[in-house]
């Protein structure tokens, strides 16, 4: 159950707020993360914390959609991150890695096996394909976020299974040392991690722990000596948890605060195989990635050395959600690789397979299909490429920006394979065309690294935190009118404007190419019906918004769409201002993305308001309470028996 | 006594790309195409670099004449294992009209300038398929050659060379310093890995023009019209032998 007590009341860092995880927290989903990317000396927290309690103040644009704001630094101009040198580079190392996929690896064969196959593993070692971000100096490639993105997307066009082999690997599995590793701890594993001499595993899932990440029971308790932890306790579901030699391991460990007191928070470890007491259970069965190899680990009574703790004690819930944060625009990239090959194969095949006499290319009703398909990897591949860029550029308040990239990619990869197996009709049910495995290894991206619904519920309360506190401070200001005239008249004007509809089609104008104007105009309403939308639900719940998740769900999915249509209105901006050959096809699906986005920005934050649809989420709600009481459905059989 | 190598490397369309002629008719469209190492100078590059492995080369040197993006063509074979690379830049109408003949002098050239002992390339190149450059090469130098090999052996001072003639194998055996052609058995050429193509960027690539050469290369042959291969007809389908007997008739094809 998610607590959101401290709503409108704590300050709106949602790392802070995680801190007082135990009592009174607020979001200690699986999803809730703070965009801090490297740990900070003990001074520099005292630091922070005190100026954290002071008002929050975030460039993230989809953070101050909740203000019924735009912020543009994240979002225009669309960002360009590799200079001509990190470019040309990059297009040296795209077309090996893509023939070696192309040549090498069989993904068919690896689903069969349950396995990758060894001389595909031993030529992703030798590819350097295990170590793309570590840096040249301790082995690795040193690739950026924007580079890694797009090697990615083509791991992702040909094997998810081989996919979340590397990225359990290196984007979850040792992230922890790149992102919070001492020297020590750099230099030590680094080296052989890159190479893929050693697998990694990152292990935080527990039978009775899932989305909430925060109750795990595995435990690490300080030997007498002071000089290492005993681990006991076990993981399920860990990617690669067969084949790692290094885990890192979250588990609670005592830990005194300020007030002498002592409570149980997560601290991260590195744990070696080698250390002993640990051991996995056989390969899970599953329905798809099976080649990614998916086992139980247990930790029973090992030893884990004081100089393998990673990030300061404590700090582990931090380290985890950071190193899932960091992560996130990586499955955005990859699959927007898995929809571009689904959007070849069912290109090829409409402009080939002739039906009634013509090539079912030519019907409205596969037109629709493909046009929507490249909607959907349009703004998935924009929205990967914006999160990276931004990360690249330094930003470290993304977090929002990645949760949505990842909800949205792999649900739009879930249609556009769904959609592509069915213009290939039988054929796309075929094992051998090659798309069926791909809609089975897709599934799981809407369950792993933050279940979607978690994600969409951190979306909409980290926002609404957000607001929030910008609400309270007003109100804060209403009682001292005279001493805050200013931005009592500031916070007026903009709702009065609001009300006239002044700002109407104005705020984005100047970052929009002007023949995307209608478009901008449509988001720019949206925009501000969203900030009018979450200021209502404040005033009227309160911090029991936190119990309303019907209505959570639809904030997220406005969200979600507006920043959908900011993104691609920012990416095609730029295709039209550099007259690039692709400019018109481009602005068509920003026309359309925004136009239906628009619509269905409009039923969802209407949703949130008219009583019959609330009256409609009531009902649901007790149509699931009788299912539940009933243990399935629950009307008699139309034939009585 | 270690070998000084110098292999060939031709920027080429990819293979993979479909090509289209210019609307002009003076050539195939080239811009924003895709473009690759040729696949029997990969041969080649892969042979030299395993020659070095063995340690019985000392250097490999690989060549690549044409515009600046040849640079991109020497980093992979850089990355593969080549020691340096020399960028023999043409440009414009120059390269448009670069035949075998100016290339095997150039090659020539940097051979002596090298003091290479073997000179490694590809049998053909996929864009013109002209198979000439290194047999021309040979001529030029004087030296010996060995074309379309699909093995070689380093015995004491010469080069066992294998190739695949009709109906069997033949052995030649050619005297060093010698001039050798890949075929597409010699051996399967290895990956650039993504570490040896961040390395390859530290690798040094010389820049030399025509005139640093002495080379001349004034056209020798005017290109007058490039055409797309004649679209095959449709054909039609028969219902019976007799059918077709009357159609081929018909034809006047019987
Ligand atoms: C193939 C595979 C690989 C994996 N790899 C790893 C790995 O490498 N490392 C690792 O640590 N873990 C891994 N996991 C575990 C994965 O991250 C979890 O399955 C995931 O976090 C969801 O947890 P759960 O399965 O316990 O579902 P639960 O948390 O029990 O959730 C069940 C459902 O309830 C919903 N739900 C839960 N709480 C709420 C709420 N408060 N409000 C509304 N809805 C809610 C969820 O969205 C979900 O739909 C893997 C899992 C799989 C299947």
């Amino acid at each position: 159950m998610l607590r959101f007590s401290t709503f409108l009341t704590k300050n709106h860092s949602c790392w802070v707020m995680m801190q007082k995880s135990g009592h009174g927290l607020s979001l200690r989903a699986y999803a809730a993360s703070s965009a801090q990317p490297a740990p900070k000396s003990s001074t520099e927290n005292a630091r922070e914390t005190k100026k954290e309690k002071k008002a929050f103040v975030t460039n993230s644009f989809v953070m101050n959609l909740f203000n019924g704001q735009l912020k543009s630094d994240q979002v225009f101009p669309f960002p360009e991150v590799l200079n001509q040198e990190q470019q040309e580079t990059l297009q040296m190392l795209t077309d090996p890695t893509a023939k070696f996929f192309e040549e090498v690896n069989d993904p068919l064969k690896n689903d069969l096996i349950e396995k990758v196959e060894d001389n595909t593993m031993e030529g992703l070692r030798e590819m350097g394909a295990f170590g793309m971000q570590v840096p040249q100096d301790l082995g690795g490639v040193g690739l950026n976020n924007t580079q890694y993105a797009r090697l990615v997307e083509v791991v992702g066009k040909h094997d998810l299974g081989v996919g979340i082999t590397l990225g359990a690997h290196q984007s979850i599995g040792f992230k922890g040392i790149l992102l919070y590793g001492n020297e020590a701890q750099k230099k030590k594993y680094l080296p052989p991690l890159a190479s893929g001499e050693l697998i990694a595993a990152y292990c935080l899932t527990e039978p009775e722990s899932g989305s909430d990440a925060a109750s795990i029971k595995t435990r690490a308790v300080l030997s007498e000596d002071e000089t290492h932890y005993i681990l006991n306790g076990g993981k399920i579901w860990i990617s690669n948890g067969g084949l790692a030699e290094i885990f890192t391991v979250f588990a609670k460990t005592p830990v005194k605060i300020p007030s002498g007191e002592v409570k149980e928070k997560i601290t991260a470890f590195i744990v070696e195989r080698g250390f002993g007491g640990v051991t996995n259970g056989p390969p899970e069965k599953k329905m798809g990635i099976k080649a990614s190899n998916t086992a139980e680990v247990h930790f029973e009574d090992v030893k884990v050395p004081v100089e393998n703790v990673l990030g300061e004690v404590g700090e582990g819930f931090k380290v985890a959600m950071n190193i899932l944060n960091n992560g996130r625009f990586g499955m955005a990239a990859a699959l927007s690789g898995t929809m571009r090959f689904a959007i070849e194969k069912a290109t090829e095949h409409a402009v080939n397979r002739t039906q009634f006499g013509n090539k079912i290319s030519t019907y409205g009703s596969i037109q629709e299909k493909l046009a929507r398909m490249a909607m959907a990897h349009y703004i998935t591949e924009s929205m990967a490429y914006m999160v990276s860029g931004n990360m690249d550029r330094g930003f470290v308040d993304f977090q929002l920006e990645a949760a949505i990239s990842k909800i949205y990619a792999s649900e739009a990869a879930w249609f556009v394979v769904d959609e592509a197996i069915q213009i290939l009709g039988g054929m796309g049910f075929m094992r051998d065309t090659g798309l069926e495995r791909v809609l089975r290894d897709l599934r799981i991206f809407r369950i792993f690294e933050g279940a979607n619904d978690i994600l969409r519920l951190f979306v909409a309360l980290t926002g609404l935190q957000y607001a929030g506190g910008h609400l309270k401070e007003l109100q804060k200001a209403m009682k001292n009118p005279a001493a805050n005239l200013g931005l009592i008249l500031d916070e007026g004007a903009k709702r009065m404007k609001r009300v006239v509809g002044l700002n109407n089609g104005s705020f984005l104008t100047p970052y929009v190419h002007s023949d995307l104007a209608e478009s901008a105009s449509k988001v720019n309403k949206t925009i501000e019906q969203f900030g009018v939308s979450v200021e209502n639900l404040l005033m009227k719940y309160g911090k029991n918004i936190v119990h309303e998740q019907f209505l959570l769900n639809r904030l997220a999915n406005s969200a979600i769409d507006i920043y959908s249509m900011v993104t691609v209105l920012s990416r095609a901006s730029r295709s039209l201002q550099q007259h690039l050959s692709s400019a018109e096809y481009e602005h068509n699906l920003t026309s359309v993305i925004c136009s239906e986005g628009y619509e269905r920005v409009q039923l969802n934050l209407n949703s949130l308001k008219t009583s019959e649809k609330l009256k409609n989420f009531e009902k649901m709600s007790k149509i699931s309470q009788d299912l539940c009481k009933h243990g399935g459905l629950v009307q008699q059989h139309p034939l009585g028996f | 006594m270690a070998m000084r190598v110098l292999v060939g490397c031709k920027r080429v369309i990819d293979y993979a790309v479909k090509i289209r002629v210019k609307p002009d008719k003076t050539g195939v469209v080239t811009e924003g195409v895709k473009h690759s190492l040729n696949p029997f100078d990969e041969i080649a590059v892969e042979e030299a670099v395993r020659l070095k492995e063995k340690k019985l080369a000392s250097e490999v040197i690989a060549v690549s004449c044409g515009p600046p993006p040849c640079q991109e063509t020497l980093r992979t074979a850089l990355a593969m294992g080549v020691d340096r690379g020399i960028h023999v830049e043409i440009g414009g109408k120059d390269y448009e009209t670069l035949q075998p003949i100016h290339v095997s002098k150039i090659l020539a050239k940097l051979a002596q300038e090298e003091k290479v002992d073997l000179i490694i390339l590809g049998k053909q190149a996929i864009d013109d398929d002209a198979n000439q450059t290194a047999q021309m090469t040979a001529a030029v130098l004087d030296w010996p050659q060995g074309v379309f090999a699909s093995k070689i052996e380093k015995m004491d001072g010469t080069l066992k060379i294998q190739r695949e003639v009709d109906g069997g194998v033949e052995y030649v055996e050619a005297k060093l310093p010698a001039v050798i052609s890949s075929d597409l058995r010699l051996n399967e050429p290895r990956y650039a890995t993504l570490p040896n193509i961040m390395k390859a960027k530290k690798k040094q690539i010389a820049k030399k023009s025509i005139s640093d050469l002495g080379v001349d290369i004034t056209p020798r042959v005017e290109v007058l019209t490039v055409e797309d291969p004649p679209v095959r007809e449709a054909g039609a389908k028969v219902e019976s032998v007799e059918e077709l007997l009357t159609k081929l008739k018909d034809l006047g094809r019987i």
